[in-house]
């Protein structure tokens, strides 16, 4: 085997970047167009001492109401990309640390081995502090599917319910997750 | 066996792990920030399913509006400083380019300040630089930007700390695992090797984060040139069932 190259290492997106990365509806990955059942997530990315993270990049990435990512690698003919559905979104933290998004419940998408996987939507943290992205997923509560998940079925029992997000009083369609970056509470963070 | 270590989705194969020692770790003490944000436990390790095999991979004009490879035009006037081109390639860790793929950047101006609001460090703001791009690989990977040379600046992170001359990357590549946030340095900038952040990898590492100077790509009696190529993580091609 040939040698490979030397990676780049991963530096910190640090606290200025609010002047390059987020663009002017970012956080909507929805247009009227778009299929499906219209959500709300919405949350507080949250430090080690429970303080707000004012300065955090949260990005989406999902597939459509189909359970299709619009990725010239999904090439299952069974599930059609939707035109009006680029399945991505990136949103600042405000002064009180907390982000939204607009956008689709996605549908269920495969696991290897012929199996399903239940709704969800991956979420990357960036932020001043973090030398390198943080990666976790969000799941949606009472989800029958969350119980035969195959990457749910690998986080500890108690830490599992890090990975769901709630419905808010404010209505069914509006759901919190909540990102907790280090302590008791720290959100489930995944590597591949 | 798990049932994850099933079939592999047709078509789409995983990415090799990150290489040994190329990253740096969240918790890096002499860069403060990162005490009380970094994550205690360590992460679940998975095998890839679709969902991270795959990522936000076009349609970029229609997300985020048209692309910017200039920061020095669209003022009224030039803006102050170094002017200078800085460009190189986008590739796989088998040297393969990684096409048509977003790259932005953002930046300080030459007196080492940003267009924040958070930002106090007492150095003018220039009204003919905002310091923001974001441009396309072609397809041998390739990217270029006209800048000026970002001036180095003072934070708060220990007495008398100053940050190295920078420039702000995000990268994409084709899928989630291959996103990377990163900065790239200038060469011969003597605070890099008093710089907590830079140093979050052992020396050999953090020099791959330097930028060389290009003569072929510096613009005669207008810019200088500066390479610097990304490496991203590349296709593992074993197929997963033949893994242990």
């Amino acid at each position: 085997m040939s040698r490979l190259l030397e990676t780049t290492p991963s530096q910190t997106v640090g606290p200025f970047f609010a002047i390059g990365l987020p663009w002017t509806g970012g956080n909507t990955l929805v247009s009227p167009e778009t299929l499906g059942e219209r959500i709300e997530i919405r949350g507080q990315v949250l430090d080690g001492d429970g303080l707000p993270v004012i300065d955090a990049l949260v990005e989406i990435w999902q597939a459509n109401a189909a359970g299709k990512y619009a990725h010239p690698e999904d090439r299952r003919e069974d599930a059609l990309v939707d035109p009006a559905f680029l399945g991505f979104g990136r949103c600042a933290t405000d002064a009180d640390g907390q982000y939204r998004f607009y956008t689709i419940r996605p549908g269920a998408v495969p696991a290897p081995g012929g199996r399903m996987q239940a709704p969800h939507i991956m979420l990357i943290v960036f932020a001043r502090g973090l030398l390198q992205k943080l990666i976790t997923r969000v799941y949606f509560e009472s989800t029958p599917e969350n119980a035969g998940d195959p990457i749910l079925g690998l986080v500890d029992a108690t830490r599992r319910e890090r990975l769901i997000a709630r419905t808010e009083p404010a209505g069914a369609a509006v759901y919190r997750f909540n990102i907790v970056l280090q302590g008791e509470d720290e959100s489930v963070f995944f590597a591949f | 066996m798990s049932p994850l270590h099933g079939r592999e989705m047709p078509g789409v194969t995983r990415y090799r792990p990150e290489q040994p020692g190329s990253q740096p770790p969240y918790l890096h003490e002499s860069y403060r920030s990162t005490v009380k944000r970094a994550p205690l436990a360590a992460p679940v390790i998975i095998t890839p399913t679709l969902s991270e095999l795959t990522g936000p991979s076009g349609g970029w004009e229609r997300l985020m509006g048209p692309a910017c490879a200039d920061l020095t035009a669209g003022h009224r006037g030039e803006p102050i400083g170094e002017r200078i081109v800085v460009s190189g390639r986008v590739l796989d860790e088998d040297a393969r380019p990684v096409r048509n793929s977003m790259i932005e950047i953002w930046q300080a101006n030459a007196a080492g300040r940003y267009v924040h609001e958070r930002d106090v460090h007492p150095a003018p703001l220039d009204p003919n630089f905002v310091g923001m791009g974001r441009v396309e690989t072609d397809d041998d990977g390739r990217y270029r930007f006209v800048t000026i040379k970002p001036g180095a600046y003072p934070w708060r992170n220990h007495e008398n700390a100053w940050r190295p001359a920078h420039i702000h990357y995000s990268l994409f590549g084709p899928a989630i695992g291959t996103r990377l946030v990163t900065q790239m340095y200038f060469p011969g900038d003597p605070l890099i090797e008093i710089d907590p952040i830079a140093n979050a990898l052992p020396p050999a590492v953090r020099d791959r984060m330097v930028s060389r100077f290009d003569l072929d790509t510096t613009l005669p009696d207008i810019a200088l040139g500066y390479h610097f190529d990304f490496v991203l993580r590349g296709r593992d091609a074993t197929p997963l069932e033949e893994r242990a």
